[in-house]
């Protein structure tokens, strides 16, 4: 145990990995949220249009 | 488009816990590794996710097959949304690996082949969705698309073998070829082996939350070219 060399220190590396994990991840389910409720309100807009005709 | 299905509400639920126990796994239950320290603990979502990146490409050439067999333009909708979502996880993958190589390898980045073909492979996923955008009949665009899905699928396998083929730097986890096939402790087992359902479970959740998406915007479209 003495000669062993110790653990380096790689713990900012580690946070960085997760946090662009997190951050990629958040941005496309976010993504997913805002185009599904822009299609929702397009489709409202168009079917309004489609009775009007 | 109807309300959300509750099976997958359930579906969205159970992803997130998964995730945060996947989560806990790899940051606390896994046990530091001695000669790269903590950094190692990204290699169990670098796996994760480069598995799951890695099976919707190659399932978007089986639903490229079944687009041209079958002309249904729903085959393209799952096309598209499975390889959406693996161009955001592969994309993931080369991060995370990235990261780990710099304390690891001095770099953040070499031309090793695992690095070189796994690169390509997602620029490949991303000139699909240039492909796309550059066709608007929707019979076309999916034909276009059934096609270079299953061209492109080749490369996912590539990838995957490219450490076994050829001389490379990056290291061999599954089927090291050594009489031992996962180098890992029990602990580390745990979490790598969690990582992988939950990265399943998740994609599973995503790819039907996508393909209802697709849905969506393919009645939007229709309807467009009614009323316009």
């Amino acid at each position: 145990m003495l000669f062993q060399d110790p653990i380096p220190n790689t713990l900012g590396y580690m946070f960085a990995g997760y946090g662009i994990f997190f951050l990629v991840s958040a941005i496309y389910v976010l993504s997913l949220f805002i185009r599904n409720r822009s299609l929702k309100r397009d489709l409202e807009t168009l079917e309004e249009l489609d009775a009007q005709k | 488009m109807s309300s959300k299905p509750t099976l997958l509400k359930i579906l969205d639920v159970t992803s997130l816990i998964l995730l945060g126990a996947a989560t806990y796994l790899a940051l606390v239950y896994a046990p530091t590794e001695r000669v790269m320290g903590d950094v190692q603990r990204v290699f169990y979502f670098h796996i994760g996710t480069a598995w799951v990146g890695l099976l919707g490409f190659v399932l978007a050439a089986v639903v490229g097959v079944a687009y041209l067999v079958s002309k249904d333009l729903k085959w393209d909708i799952i096309g598209v949304a499975t390889i959406e979502i693996s161009v955001v996880f592969f994309f993931i993958t080369i991060m995370l690996g990235s990261i780990w190589a710099r304390p690891t390898w001095n770099t953040w980045w070499n031309w090793d082949p695992r690095l070189t073909t796994a690169a390509i492979t997602e620029l490949v996923y991303v000139a699909y969705f240039m492909l796309r955008a550059g066709l608007e009949d929707p019979e076309r665009r999916a034909r276009f698309g059934a096609v270079y899905a299953l061209l492109g699928g080749l490369s996912a396998p590539i990838t995957f073998m490219a450490i076994r083929l050829f001389r490379s730097i990056h290291p061999v986890v599954i089927g090291t070829g050594q009489g031992e096939t996962l180098p890992l402790s029990s602990d580390m087992k745990v979490a790598f082996f969690f990582a992988l359902f939950a990265f399943t479970v998740i994609f599973i959740d995503l790819f039907w939350n996508r393909i209802r998406l697709g849905q969506l915007e393919s009645k939007v479209e229709q309807l467009k070219l009614k009323v316009m």
